[in-house]
């Protein structure tokens, strides 16, 4: 099938749909992935991401859509496609009664080249537990022996599915540092995450999905400008005071780019806050309103989400 | 600290088999279900079945103006053990089984016992013999003897190839079956088939450490029967080994199709039963075959353990050739083949 493929992208899907059942997993998504960039996909849990994942790594068939991996397709079992990618599940269990050194020696016999199996482990920070059970080891720590196992064979492409979900904030940085370094040698990397964080600190461009389509792409920075504000103030009052606050008056303040409420909860997009948060207090006073919290923060890939779909990544 | 440790890269075939080694090895059940317990399964049931002197029948003589006399008579015969009783202990005793038959205080005695009890009708036989000799009736003739306990005929001997039998097939079934679920369910498999691992590879290696793990399983178990308790060898070695093997990968191919669909460990094990269970039953461990009716002989001679548990029998203990196994052997090899090939189409990889 004819197509405008682009020489320089290391993923390049058109038109992907994926059913299961009465379910669309997936419904026409395009993307591509430009190489030497770390691309995210954003989206809540069940918005397609790991579908599209699985599909890019050839262990799901689309039900229609072209995909190109690293200039190649999928067909038969894709060994020699296989040899250049590496490939992290959302959750592996590995044996526990081998040895870490072992299972990461046993995904390096997969491969025609890659690393040592020592340089590996030093790589995630497991020399220690190079001898230990994989039994004994915390969830940061299986987290990064499955990062080894996918980096073992010295990807071109590097695809991970969910990297921290579950870890501890310490955890989760440390396997950001090793991603970063990876990228930093300028190979690829695809991600898929529902931590706005994660996307904003590893990712070059990001694609938030929803329903199984992108329905944003830029850089975080880009997508966070989309917005036309860069802060958002956060406040409620009391049940009692709430017929007095309406969308138009708020929408009236200086500053103020866009108003979102929810049960009683009320967010502004503004530009500065230290001219919107005056005059909103001093509004909120003239009607009598007392807020009963009022929080500020810089605008985020979450905010994002919430200006384009009304709701939270994390809600589902 | 040394060095740290330099780390060989392997061909994928051998690091997979090393991992499923290096697992089954490290788990101090496994190493005992598999190598332990057949052997004590062995010691014990060749303890309690093993042969010993023909026992006296114990038989009562009901207390009376005769049986001073009539226990006199009984215990010239040394195959039987009288004692004297009350009429009612007496009958007591025999309706709890200590005592197999009872001789009434009458003149002519009667005798009761049960028919349907072998020791019951062989205690009436030489009972009857006893107290017809003492009563003055002479014999035509005196019967020459002769006794035969040869190795071979013992029930321990029987019981060894079938406890054999019954070890192929448990490991070759548990030892795949529950690996492959548990990779299955824990996304391992789907890992490994997204690094570049073939598949081929995979199972291969699962089968490669099967078949290295019957060397010290069927080894030990007929080590120790064969030099400790005595168990025969009347066949070829050669042959004896080829049947485990053949044996060994028939039940390996039915470990690999009784697993190739379930996500679960309960789902397997219900379908491991399901295939085990009947086996189990009807093929012949602890008894032989020929106690189920004609009926059901052509369900009984079709199942794999059957014909794997008559091979081993017919080479351990009949010394019987590969020729004339043949049928056995070829109806393993089908169960084999025929699961292998359905369980490759239907294996589930994710």
């Amino acid at each position: 099938m004819d197509h405008a493929s682009v020489p320089d992208s290391a993923v390049w899907c058109k038109g992907l749909c994926k059913r299961y059942g009465d379910v669309v997993a997936l419904a026409g998504l395009d993307l591509e992935v430009r190489r030497g960039e770390c691309f995210g996909m954003l989206g809540p849990n069940g918005a397609g991401k790991t579908t599209t994942v699985e599909i890019f790594e050839g262990l799901r068939v689309p039900d229609s859509g072209d995909v190109e991996v690293l200039g190649d397709r999928w067909r038969g079992d894709g060994l020699r496609l296989r040899a250049r990618l590496g490939i992290q599940l959302q959750e592996t269990k590995f044996p526990e009664k081998l040895r870490v050194s072992e299972v990461v020696g046993l995904f390096r016999s997969f491969y025609p080249r890659g690393l040592a199996v020592s340089a590996m482990l030093a790589l995630v920070a497991l020399e220690e537990k190079a001898e230990a059970y994989v039994r004994t080891l915390s969830g940061g720590q299986k987290q990064r022996l499955s990062l080894a196992c996918a980096l073992v064979g010295d990807p071109e492409l590097l695809f991970l599915d969910e990297p921290t979900t579950g870890l501890d904030p310490q955890s989760r940085r440390q396997t950001w540092e090793i991603v970063e370094g990876f990228k930093a040698r300028g190979r690829t990397v695809l991600l898929t995450t529902h931590y706005m964080e994660e996307a904003a600190q590893l990712c070059d461009r990001v694609a938030v999905v929803d329903h199984g389509k992108v329905i944003a792409l830029g850089t975080p920075r880009e997508l966070i400008a989309s917005l036309g504000a860069e802060h958002v103030v956060e406040f409620a009052v009391a049940d009692s005071a709430a017929p007095a606050v309406t969308e138009s008056t708020l929408r009236a303040l200086p500053s103020v780019e866009g108003v979102e409420s929810d049960t009683g909860n009320w967010r502004l997009r503004v530009r500065e806050v230290h001219r919107a948060v005056p005059a909103l207090l001093a509004a909120l006073a003239e009607r009598g309103a007392q807020p009963t919290h009022l929080t500020t923060h810089s605008a985020t890939l979450e905010d994002v989400f919430m200006a384009l779909t009304g709701r939270r990544l994390r809600d589902g | 600290m040394a060095e740290p440790a330099a780390y060989a890269v392997r061909a994928p075939l051998i690091e997979l088999t090393l991992a499923r080694i290096r697992e089954l090895t490290r788990e101090p059940e496994a190493v005992f279900w598999v190598f332990v317990f057949p052997i004590v399964l062995a010691a014990i049931l060749g303890l309690a079945f093993r042969s010993r002197p023909p026992e006296p029948l114990p038989v009562a003589v009901v207390a009376g103006p005769h049986s001073q006399a009539r226990l006199a008579a009984l215990s010239r015969d040394a195959d039987l053990k009288p004692r004297e009783l009350a009429a009612t202990d007496a009958h007591l005793a025999l309706a709890r089984g200590h005592v197999v038959l009872v001789v009434s205080a009458d003149d002519p005695p009667s005798y009761a016992y049960d028919p349907t009890q072998p020791e019951s009708r062989a205690a009436r036989l030489a009972v009857d013999a006893a107290l017809q000799r003492s009563a003055g009736r002479t014999d035509a003739f005196a019967p020459g003897r002769t006794e035969l306990t040869e190795p071979g005929a013992r029930y321990v001997d029987f019981l060894v190839p079938g406890l054999l039998g019954m070890n192929l097939m448990g490991t070759g079934m548990w030892g795949i079956g529950f690996s492959l679920v548990v990779a299955r369910n824990g996304n391992l498999l789907k890992r490994l088939v997204a690094a570049p691992a073939r598949r081929s590879h995979i199972l291969g290696a699962q089968l490669t450490s099967r078949l290295l793990f019957l060397i010290p399983e069927a080894g030990a178990l007929l080590l120790f029967a064969h030099f400790l308790l005595g168990v025969p060898l009347r066949g070829s070695v050669i042959l004896l080994v080829g049947i485990s093997l053949l044996g060994a990968l028939a039940f390996s191919g039915l470990g690999l199709l009784t697993a190739a669909r379930p996500r679960t460990i309960e789902g397997v094990s219900g379908l491991m039963n399901l295939v085990m269970v009947p086996m189990w039953i009807f093929s012949g461990i602890f008894f032989s075959t020929e106690r189920f009716p004609a009926a059901m002989q052509p369900f009984v001679q079709a199942l794999p353990l059957t014909a794997l548990n008559d091979a081993l029998r017919g080479v351990m203990l009949e010394g019987s050739g590969f020729v004339s196994l043949l049928p056995e052997l070829a109806l393993l090899a089908v169960w084999g083949s025929v699961s292998f090939v359905v369980a490759l189409k239907i294996f589930r990889w994710q």
